[in-house]
């Protein structure tokens, strides 16, 4: 019984990491880019909210209103200053320059919070701590069953505005071939532009959900960067559904991992993901397949 | 290129000839080092040579083969700890540090299967992952107690004096060993082929080079490195906490001073380590706003000038002083000013 529980758990903490796998996974299937400040930006968001709530007294989910068409705007002039310049440069660039972002935001960070670890729990009142008992050795929290709901209306969201939009189909053609979309009369820099600022306000929404159900800290991106990379390479990176299942098979496995011994959580997250590869790499798209699987099924 | 009467194909020059004599020179002032120097110039030396060691690997990595590794620190750290575990069951404890890279190297080997048949952004991250994994490994070994790390007690053997120069001896003759397998290894076929691969992957395979080879033996050569400076590195600071072996700040240093230096260049991963090493000494002490201009300046450096300091020298001038590539020359230009000549880094 405890195991069903330790699994629950694990796919309810799966729709966090498919969360902030969201807008990674995105800009790798619009842009080809990997953008290693992801999780120094879902920090920058999170304090965002933490400043709106601690001295303006805002909501973190009000403070939302803002702090998402913010992020939005940084995603915009990243696009423009940052990874437009980087991608022409080959493949080499964007990982040194993102990389070099992602110092300058954390330090930056500290510089302005301190090493103080933060979190917005306390401003979201009985939401933090309440759940539903199942059972008496089963409880979902409601905050975990709201991260769940809200990656799959974004993942699911994301996808019907690629699959039957005029911009989304605009950003997809981008993404297949950014010169011959020129000829067609789409503007490809803005569509960049626009995906990643579409991407940027997934992140503020995953910098949101980490802060409340966790604590945070200037340099907690790093970590949020390799489990938001992880559940996207599990799932088969650029596959919106595929981030999901990834999200959810690390955190199943970081949750069983945790159950037999204390460093299990990280050993089996990271494990699960090299595994994950091995199986890519050597055995094809396990993901891919397993959604064809699906189809075939259905 | 004998069809061409009228073309020459250089690889030395006068300048670099030179620069080789200077460079010896300045090898044998420094293998002597701790027979004039001061203690604290002999400390920091040996610091210097490390970060030339870390330099000359990543960019040979990055700038040469085009892998991009973010997960560096986790040869940096296991060689410390092979080095810290080797010494404490015994092994004689400047033999260990050797040693100990050898078997980071070894153990690279099987994870060059998996991690090279990643590219770009999967490569780097995917290494961060590895990196990740090992410091957990490391502190399931209770000889590390965990976070709270242990130190380096064979050293004690050695008096202060004797301990200093022996460090700095093996700093140097891994530096140099390291400079000059680097050296011939780019000079060689292998160095024309994992450029080619850098420039394109599939044109490269298509002409015969053999990619998976030449990519793995940059790979297992740039984690055996990294393992002796991180096996060095514990020498001189005694202790070792694997949270600090194992931070990514390493990965943050040795692309700062190849970017800056010049990323691809064989001379830039040098001047690079020279430059942090300088920055380091200046700025250090300011904390927070040191690291976040060394972040500034990776990305400056990555948008702006992405061949860095000599990259932008060697465009500028023509100068080789340590020659890895070809040069191929209109025989009237020869003795002309070495105007924009055309460069062929070989295939």
């Amino acid at each position: 019984m405890i195991f069903v529980n330790q699994i629950i758990q694990g796919v309810l903490l799966g729709g966090y990491y498919a969360l902030i796998a969201c807008g990674l996974s995105f800009m790798f299937s619009v842009m080809r880019i990997i953008n290693l400040a992801h999780g120094s930006l879902a920090i920058l968001a999170a304090y965002a909210l933490f400043v709106l709530a601690d001295r303006y007294d805002v909501s973190p989910f009000l403070g939302l209103v803002v702090v998402v068409p913010a992020m939005a705007l940084v995603g915009a002039g990243l696009q423009r200053a940052v990874l437009e310049r980087s991608a022409r440069g080959g493949l080499l660039v964007p990982v040194l320059s993102t990389f070099g972002l992602s110092i300058v935001i954390d330090n930056l960070l500290f510089e302005q919070f301190g090493a103080d670890t933060r979190s917005l729990a306390p401003y979201i009142g009985d939401l933090s701590y309440d759940s539903w008992s199942l059972t008496d050795d089963i409880a979902i929290g409601k905050l975990a069953a709201l991260t769940m709901a809200t990656a799959i209306v974004l993942l699911g969201g994301i996808q019907l505005f690629l699959n039957h939009t005029q911009l989304g189909r605009m950003i997809r053609a981008t993404a297949e071939d950014a010169d011959t979309v020129g000829l067609v009369g789409v503007n490809a820099r803005r569509v960049n532009a626009l995906a990643t600022a579409i991407a940027m306000a997934t992140v503020a929404i995953s910098g949101a959900f980490l802060a409340m159900r966790a604590t945070f800290d200037p340099y907690a991106g790093a970590l949020q960067l390799i489990f938001a990379f992880e559940a996207a390479v599990i799932g088969g990176a650029g596959s919106l559904w595929g981030t999901l299942f990834g999200g959810i098979v690390l955190g199943v496995a970081q949750s069983l991992g945790a159950s037999v011994s204390p460093q299990g959580f990280f050993l089996a997250g990271h494990g699960i993901f090299l595994v994950a590869l091995f199986l890519r790499l050597y055995f094809g798209d396990f993901g891919l397949r397993l959604r064809r699987f699906a189809r075939r099924a259905a | 290129m004998s069809a061409h009467a009228n073309l020459v194909v250089e690889r030395w020059t006068r300048e670099s000839r030179v620069a080789l004599a200077v460079a010896a020179l300045a090898a044998v002032l420094l293998a002597l080092g701790p027979l004039w120097l001061g203690a604290n110039s002999v400390d920091r030396l040996t610091t210097l040579f490390i970060y030339v060691i870390l330099a000359v690997m990543w960019n040979a990595l990055v700038g040469y083969c085009g892998l991009v590794s973010i997960g560096q620190q986790a040869f940096f750290g296991l060689g410390a700890y092979f080095a810290v575990r080797l010494a404490d069951s015994g092994v004689s404890v400047y033999p260990s540090l050797f040693l100990a890279a050898f078997i980071v190297g070894a153990l690279s080997l099987p994870l060059s299967a998996l991690m090279l048949r990643l590219k770009g952004g999967e490569f780097a991250i995917g290494m961060w992952v590895v990196s990740e994994l090992c410091h957990l490994l490391v502190n399931l070994d209770t000889l590390i107690n965990g976070e709270t790390g242990t130190s380096l007690i064979a050293l004690n053997a050695y008096p202060t004096d004797l301990r200093r120069a022996l460090t700095y001896w093996c700093a140097f003759a891994a530096m140099a060993g390291l400079l000059a397998v680097v050296f011939f290894l780019l000079r060689g076929p292998t160095g024309s082929a994992i450029q080619a691969i850098r420039d394109n992957e599939q044109a490269a395979e298509s002409i015969g080079v053999r990619v998976t080879r030449a990519k793995r033996t940059v790979f297992v050569l740039a984690a055996f490195g990294a393992a002796l400076a991180g096996a060095l590195w514990v020498a001189t600071a005694v202790t070792f906490q694997p949270k600090t072996y194992f931070s990514p700040q390493w990965t943050a240093y040795m692309i700062f001073m190849a970017l800056v230096g010049g990323l691809g260049t064989f001379e830039g991963a040098i001047l690079g380590a020279v430059v942090f090493f300088a920055i380091e000494a200046w700025f250090g002490a300011a904390g927070v706003w040191y690291l976040v201009g060394l972040g500034a300046a990776a990305l400056v450096f990555a948008l702006a000038l992405p061949r860095g300091i000599w990259g932008w020298v060697e465009d500028k001038t023509a100068l080789r002083l340590l020659p890895v590539g070809y040069r191929v020359h209109f025989l009237a230009e020869r003795n002309a000013a070495p105007t924009a000549p055309s460069e062929k880094n070989a295939t």
